[in-house]
């Protein structure tokens, strides 16, 4: 919980792809396993068969060229097709042992345990800082003031927020700047304690700076969350990712996954000539 | 009453567009035509001196009553034309209170209306749903006082009254002969007129909460109720008041329904079962029949003073409601 | 860097969190679904006086109507075979005087508006907003002072006059926004041939603009038809029939009004009937706009 607010960044997080290569994900420990996960909307398949395990405890990026799914296929994780009254979901997700769309959970308490980062920072423009971080916690039934002080200041921390907004917790989260609004964001999505965290590319709206803290900051919360990020940009998939999936529009314009596996791998040695083409950059 | 709400709602929006289109053709460096210009600012000016015209009219016309009871006139319990006494006071009472009933339901229905149509009916029924409310806007307020004084006042006075007289035990403001037409009645017809233009700008407000809010609070674990509540109300709340205040303007100001139900009393009503009069059922009752000249100029002030409010209190919606469209537009920008 | 998972500091509040969460679900749920069934309620409520309107005006008033309830005049209480032939003439007139003048004058200034930036349109614009909230029977006061008292007698075009300033805002208002919607490329083209402003706008713009133009008169007109307030103290109903724009005259509006109120069953027998022909005009109105309004949006 006490991390130095800045670190040094490049040279370790270049170290970081070389490093990974010796230490591949334990394959027998998913937080997260699809099986021959498919959407469609309105009768049309915008993803399918995709059959995935995500590791615990690690950073697993979703890429691919736009059209290829991969937000789609992000949302399924917290059920959030569920808002679409024309989306239908198929194939299995288990998070842990619990079948996400088996009928023993709810929508609901899936998604205080799975979160999301969406792309654009979306603070909720009427709430304070503090009641922003909290907002969860009370959706879910948390009203102890201990509780919910000890968990801001945590996801507060986490999110390598809480000493530039200590002292104005009351303020408006309109008063932060783009990249602290998305790392408000992150801190009200880390204090619900989700087991994932899902990141819809997290930084698009962002500029190189903020974008960089974000991606430091990623690196850094996989002790406490498994994270699962869609980018489109393939620099920031080596630099925040374990794992890696690779995902292609199709004949039929639905999205599937190509390959998945170590983020090392999957760019020095991809097993698919698809994969080569796209991190050569020949389309997407 | 007709049409207001299905209209009033495109010009706001398109307000909100970026103006470059005719900027551009404003300063494309043609051979002016001095005449087509001079029609098109006639036109407009003719428009600001009819405004003006309106205004100097009333005021001037109402001037010997304000003059002559000065406050009073405002104060004063006392209507009558034979004494030549008048004094506005029950009917800025009748105003308010037939006003009051109808926002009283009509803001939790017309909300929560605008709530289902966006985040909760199925996408299919919407429009119909949404067309079959704003018809209830084109229907002509005649009709609705023909409706209400025929088919409305008997449910009112038979059961309504009675219920309300029995659960309450008849005292206060449910005491008194049960009539049908009266206070409680001309709430009610407002209420059902004020509805859909309450809806109609309600649901254009919810519906502009960008989608990233809602989503968000879905991702947190947020029941639809917890969403609604905790973060779409919020967030529409400037745009809501405009909504608010927009249906209180027509509430105000409605005429011919509330004079055709409301008893024309110039007495202050003591019950919601009364008989009592507004501000604009007074005028529309006894314009015609006013030969003397204080009583002409009385009920003039009496619209001079409905006037101002209707002003103030449209100046003050369409201020909000616009400021909703500006939010939300750079909202958009930012993006 | 290890990717050996680190001992959770936070397992003990997760745990408190997640136990909050699973047992306040069903309350949560519960809570929701009532709130929720409530504002479905509420829609239907809102949807009860739509069906109870239509449904009495419809079957009260087609009991009324027959040929001769067309095409008679009024007969005095009591005495069968009267009809509002002269209210369906009046309405006309006084609609069709109002509409006439303040259909080009309002196109005319939405033209000025859509043409214009800056202070003077900005507070042109605010001051259309304004006047179409304000009470319609302030309208008939100022037409009663300005046209009636003049004239020493009440008339038909006062009632037009009141109606068409109700009408100005809403056609002005409409103009501007179908105005605007007119492509800057079509007129620059027109321009850029040569043409004077005026031209451009008689061939192009307005063409152009036309659906939308027409969205606007037909929403002023369905409001216009239905108004009654402004017509109580300038047209003031007649029992005649009459043509003469300086004289009283017969209304459809007042007719509901005026019949509606009395205690007799035969005159409100009329009420309805009248209600109904007044509900069918002004819904043909308002959804010939809607026809018009889509069929903007898809040249758009």
């Amino acid at each position: 919980m006490t991390k130095p607010m800045t670190e040094p960044l490049t040279e370790r997080q270049l170290g970081m792809a070389t490093e990974k290569a010796l230490t591949p994900p334990p394959p027998g420990n998913p937080v997260m396993r699809l099986r021959d996960v498919g959407v469609a909307f309105a009768g049309r398949t915008a993803v399918r068969g995709v059959t995935l395990d995500v590791p615990e405890h690690q950073v697993t990026a979703l890429i691919g060229p736009s059209g290829s799914g991969k937000t789609t296929l992000l949302r399924t994780l917290n059920r959030l097709h569920d808002l679409t009254r024309t989306a239908q979901v198929s194939g299995q997700v288990m998070l842990g042992d619990i079948d996400v769309y088996g009928g023993s959970i709810s929508p609901t308490l899936l998604r205080s345990q799975v979160g999301m980062v969406f792309q654009r920072p979306n603070p909720f423009p009427t709430m304070s800082i503090y009641d922003n971080v909290v907002s969860g916690l009370r959706f879910n039934g948390a009203r102890r003031k201990a509780l919910l002080d000890e968990a801001a200041e945590s996801a507060l921390t986490a999110a390598v927020l809480w000493d530039s907004v200590k002292h104005r917790l009351k303020a408006h989260a309109s008063m932060l700047s783009g990249g602290e609004q998305q790392r408000l964001c992150i801190a009200r999505s880390l204090a619900v304690e989700p087991r994932v965290l899902l990141m819809d590319e997290p930084t698009s709206s962002l500029d190189p700076q903020a974008t960089k803290r974000i991606e430091e900051l990623v690196t850094e919360l996989k002790t406490r969350v498994s994270i699962i990020i869609v980018t489109h940009n393939m620099q920031q998939a080596v630099r925040v990712s374990d794992y890696c999936a690779f995902l292609l529009m199709g004949d039929d314009r639905a999205g599937q996954l190509i390959e998945a596996a170590p983020t090392t791998k999957l760019f020095e040695d991809p097993s698919d000539e698809r994969t080569l083409d796209y991190i050569n950059g020949r389309f997407g | 009453m007709a049409q207001r709400a299905v209209l009033e709602r495109d010009p706001l929006k398109e307000d909100q567009g970026p103006d470059g289109i005719t900027g551009k053709r404003l300063h494309l460096p043609v051979m002016p035509d001095g005449l087509y210009r001079t029609i098109l600012a006639a036109a407009a000016a003719l428009f600001c001196l009819l405004i003006v015209a309106l205004v100097v009219t009333l005021v001037v016309q109402a001037r010997p009553a304000f003059v002559h009871f000065g406050l009073g006139f405002l104060t004063g319990t006392n209507w009558d034309p034979v004494h030549v006494k008048y004094g506005a006071l029950p009917f800025v009472i009748g105003t308010l209170e037939t006003t009051a009933i109808a926002m009283v339901l009509a803001i939790p229905v017309g909300l929560g209306t605008a709530l289902v149509l966006v985040h909760a009916v199925h996408p299919k029924l919407r429009a119909p749903l949404s067309t079959a409310i704003e018809l209830l806007a084109a229907v002509p307020s005649v009709v609705y006082g023909l409706w209400a004084l025929l088919v409305v006042a008997p449910w009112v006075r038979s059961i309504i009254e009675p219920d309300l007289a029995r659960t309450t035990g008849g005292t206060g403001p449910f005491s008194g002969p049960q009539l049908g037409i009266g206070l409680l009645l001309a709430g009610l017809v407002l209420f059902v007129m004020v509805l859909p233009t309450m809806v109609a700008i309600s649901r254009d407000v919810i519906a502009s909460v960008p989608k990233e809010e809602v989503e968000g609070a879905y991702a947190l674990g947020a029941t639809r109720w917890q969403v609604l509540w905790r973060v779409v109300l919020p967030s529409a709340r400037v745009g809501l008041l405009g909504a608010v205040t927009l249906s209180t303007g027509r509430a105000l100001g409605e005429t011919i329904a509330v004079t055709m139900v409301i008893g024309n009393s110039t007495a202050i009503a003591h019950s919601l079962f009364s008989p009592a009069a507004t501000l604009s059922s007074v005028i529309a009752n006894q314009f015609t029949e006013a030969t003397e000249p204080f009583h002409l100029s009385s009920l003039i002030a009496l619209g001079v003073v409905l006037l101002a409010v209707a002003v103030l209190v449209n100046a003050t919606a369409r201020l909000l409601v616009r400021s909703v469209g500006r939010r939300s537009a750079s909202s958009v920008a930012l993006a | 860097m290890t990717t050996l998972p680190a001992p959770d500091p936070n397992l003990a509040r997760r745990e408190e969190i997640q136990r909050l969460a699973a047992g306040s679900e069903n309350r949560r749920k519960i809570y929701s679904g009532v709130a929720m069934s409530i504002c479905g309620v509420f829609l239907a409520v809102a949807l009860v006086p739509l069906v109870s309107v239509l449904a009495y005006t419809v079957q009260r008033g087609i009991r009324a109507w027959s040929a001769a309830f067309f095409a008679h005049l009024p007969t005095p209480a009591g005495i069968p075979g009267g009809g509002i032939w002269n209210a369906i003439v009046g309405s006309l007139i006084i609609d069709g005087l109002a509409a006439a003048v303040a259909v080009p004058f309002g196109i005319v200034a939405g033209l000025y508006l859509a043409e214009s930036e800056g202070r003077v349109a900005g507070v042109i614009r605010f001051a259309a907003d304004v006047l179409s909230g304000v009470p319609s029977i302030i309208i008939g006061i100022f037409a009663y002072i300005a046209l009636v008292r003049g004239l020493g007698h009440f008339s038909a075009a006062a009632g037009s006059f009141a109606i068409g300033v109700l009408m100005l805002p809403i056609i002005i208002r409409a103009s501007e926004t179908a105005i605007r919607s007119v492509p800057s490329t079509l007129t620059e083209a027109g321009l850029s041939l040569g043409a004077r402003r005026s031209t451009v706008a008689r061939r192009v713009i307005l063409p152009t603009a036309l659906p939308g133009l027409i969205t606007g008169v037909l929403l002023a007109v369905a409001r216009g038809v239905g108004e009654t307030a402004p017509l109580l103290f300038t047209a003031i109903g007649s029992q005649y029939f009459a043509s003469n724009p300086t004289q009283p005259m017969a209304a459809l509006p007042l007719v509901v009004f005026q019949d509606g109120i009395q205690a007799y069953p035969d005159l409100q027998m009329t009420a309805w009937g009248t209600a109904l022909f007044l509900i069918a005009v002004v819904l043909v109105l308002s959804v010939g706009s809607r026809l018009f309004a889509a069929r903007l949006g898809r040249v758009r």
